[in-house]
């Protein structure tokens, strides 16, 4: 505590000397000029390869046949309302999703039983296996003819598969981790000492909630939703196998990508994908700034 | 005075803790239903019904030709994405980390441009690029070099992240001194960088493992899906339940599944030995 008070030592000086808008160097940073150059422009190609010039080539391809033409696809019937399906469908999953997953982060880390193991390995299913597989679970449970409850929803006149519940039961589960991954390190960090000195000066449960544990999760919260809102919005195996694709009634935007595709219609296609792809782009832009936010707080 | 606040002060939080117990409870139990009814009880019913023809019809079902090459397929183009991850991963980290150049703080903000692309757009921005009429005349659709690129396309952040605060972390103190110490600079990354690194690596390898050998929406495009050739598990799967053979989707659902979990603990297993070292 008094170092700062007396003379610096030599290698202390060294490194005030240093310029300040260079960071501290290690022996494998100097050296040859060559080897970095070379480490350098490889990763870069291989990024411009495989991500930057391809995203770019999406918006080249739009232009390329006229604007206007490509976009009639997506201001079509069909086109409007896989756009509005989809916003619904957001709408809908990620504010549940949010909920629940803010919940499961807080029994998780303040928490102690037994089984909790088992549960958080749980969450984390839904990133370890195939879109398709989810799907497929959706219809063997709810399916209207061989799903184990399905028939007894479609008795009562509730249709879930080749329907809106379908998709948003889908985007749900390919969703589910996000909020909780997101949340948790972040309540581990803040500790309970001030949730336990709410608790003590008479606060009830929810009072704590709202007042002190919300407002110190709240970056967690807003990247974890803005990462299962990018999810939603671009879902496509799980959707695929349990929306039925009926044009016009259960296709979402991705479906409607792919089904320009197969109709032949390209520049529709890649008009439909570009809407996305700027939904994308503008997901990254919040994440980016979130992460700033972070950083500063 | 402080000899008598004594007593009331510890005995100050027990009333408060009452209702919260009650609460603890409830939330638990809404968690527990939550995951139940969303995660556990969906995916037992497809395990529930691969075996529901017996042992010998799930056995039919996965080893039926078209689906072992399917499944052949996703296993080894997930192993060669992985390991192609490993390389570029840790190199991209280490240029992004460590290097200084104009344009850096814009390229480690595109590398999460995967997560945030729809898996679809992934597949049509290299079928743009790389499709049959490519402006650049290289053309990997219907091909296993597509399936293989649209897996690295849609993987690429996995090891880069998770490598990338282990080597901002990364003391600077022990490659000086192995330097001092006269180790050349090869010696210097691989016996200090690498084995710091490791737990890093592994665990994005698992997670770009995990993802490739499920991917789906990418591939439906660019692979072509030729059955025996280009056609992975996932589109198999997604062929089976179009066909109305939920029975033999779920079977193959059930290997994926099982190839994923041994390959995760696999994994998990040998970046434990390395911090146990």
């Amino acid at each position: 505590m008094e170092a700062s008070a007396f003379p610096i030592s030599g290698e202390e000086q060294a490194l005030e000397k240093r310029p300040k808008d260079k960071r501290p160097r290690g022996p494998l940073d100097g050296g040859s000029k060559w080897a970095r150059w070379a480490l350098r422009y490889s990763v870069l190609f291989y990024l411009a390869a495989l991500l930057i010039i391809p995203v770019i080539m999406i918006f080249i391809r739009t232009f390329e046949d006229g604007f206007i033409e490509s976009f009639e696809a997506v201001t079509s019937e069909a086109g409007l309302h896989a756009l509005k399906l989809t916003i619904i469908t957001v709408l809908i999953a990620v504010p549940i999703n949010t909920v629940f997953g803010v919940l499961t982060a807080i029994v998780l880390v303040r928490q102690k039983f037994r089984g909790k193991a088992f549960l958080n390995a749980l969450i984390d299913i839904p990133f370890a296996i195939s879109p398709v597989v989810i799907g497929l679970a959706l219809i063997l449970l709810y399916g209207p003819r061989d799903g184990f409850v399905g028939e007894w929803f479609f008795e009562n006149g509730i249709q879930i598969i080749f329907s809106t519940p379908g998709i948003v039961l889908a985007c749900i589960f390919v969703s589910l981790p996000f909020v909780v991954r997101e949340v948790v390190p972040v309540l581990r960090e803040i500790g309970d000492e001030q949730e336990q000195a709410a608790t003590t000066l008479g606060a009830g449960p929810w009072q704590t909630f709202w007042r002190v544990t919300l407002p110190s999760i709240r970056w967690g919260v807003t990247y974890g939703v803005v990462l299962s809102t990018a999810r939603v919005l671009g879902e496509f195996g799980a959707v695929s196998v349990v929306s039925g694709r009926i044009s016009g009634q259960t296709e979402t935007l991705p479906l409607f990508v792919r089904k320009q595709f197969e109709v032949f219609n390209q520049g529709g296609g890649y008009a439909a994908a570009m809407v996305l792809a700027a939904l994308a782009l503008l997901t990254l832009l919040l994440m980016n700034l979130i992460n700033k936010k972070e950083e500063r707080v | 005075m402080s000899g008598s606040a004594q007593p009331a002060a510890v005995r100050l939080p027990r009333p408060a803790f009452r209702p919260r117990l009650g609460s603890a409870l409830l939330s638990r139990g809404i968690v527990v239903t939550w995951l139940s009814v969303m995660v556990l009880i969906p995916l037992a019913a497809v395990v529930f019904r691969s075996f529901e023809d017996g042992l010998g019809s799930f056995w039919d079902y996965a080893t039926n030709p078209q689906a072992l090459d399917a499944l052949r397929l996703t296993v080894l183009a997930a192993l060669a994405v992985t390991a192609i991850n490993v390389v570029a991963g840790t190199a991209i980290a280490w240029v992004l980390v460590r290097d200084d150049f104009p344009g850096k703080k814009l390229i480690n903000s595109m590398i999460d441009l995967p997560f945030a692309l729809p898996t679809i757009v992934a597949g049509i921005t290299l079928l743009a690029l790389y499709g049959n009429d490519s402006p650049v005349g290289i053309t990997v659709a219907y091909t296993v070099a597509g399936v293989i690129m649209a897996l690295l396309f849609v993987t690429l952040p996995f090891v880069v992240r998770a490598v990338q605060p282990t080597l901002i972390e990364l003391d600077r103190d022990m490659e000086e001194a192995a330097a001092s110490l006269g180790a050349s600079r090869f010696t210097i990354f691989r016996r200090i960088v690498l084995p710091n690194l490791r737990p890093a690596i592994l665990a994005g390898a698992a997670l770009a493992f995990a993802r490739a050998i499920g991917e789906f929406g990418s591939l439906i495009l660019l692979s072509g899906n030729i059955p025996g050739k280009t056609e992975v598990a996932s589109v198999f799967i997604f062929g089976q339940i179009e066909s109305g053979n939920t029975t033999g989707a779920a079977a193959v659902s059930v290997v994926l599944l099982a190839i994923s979990l041994a390959i995760l603990i696999a994994l998990g297993a040998v970046a434990r030995r390395g911090e146990a070292i």
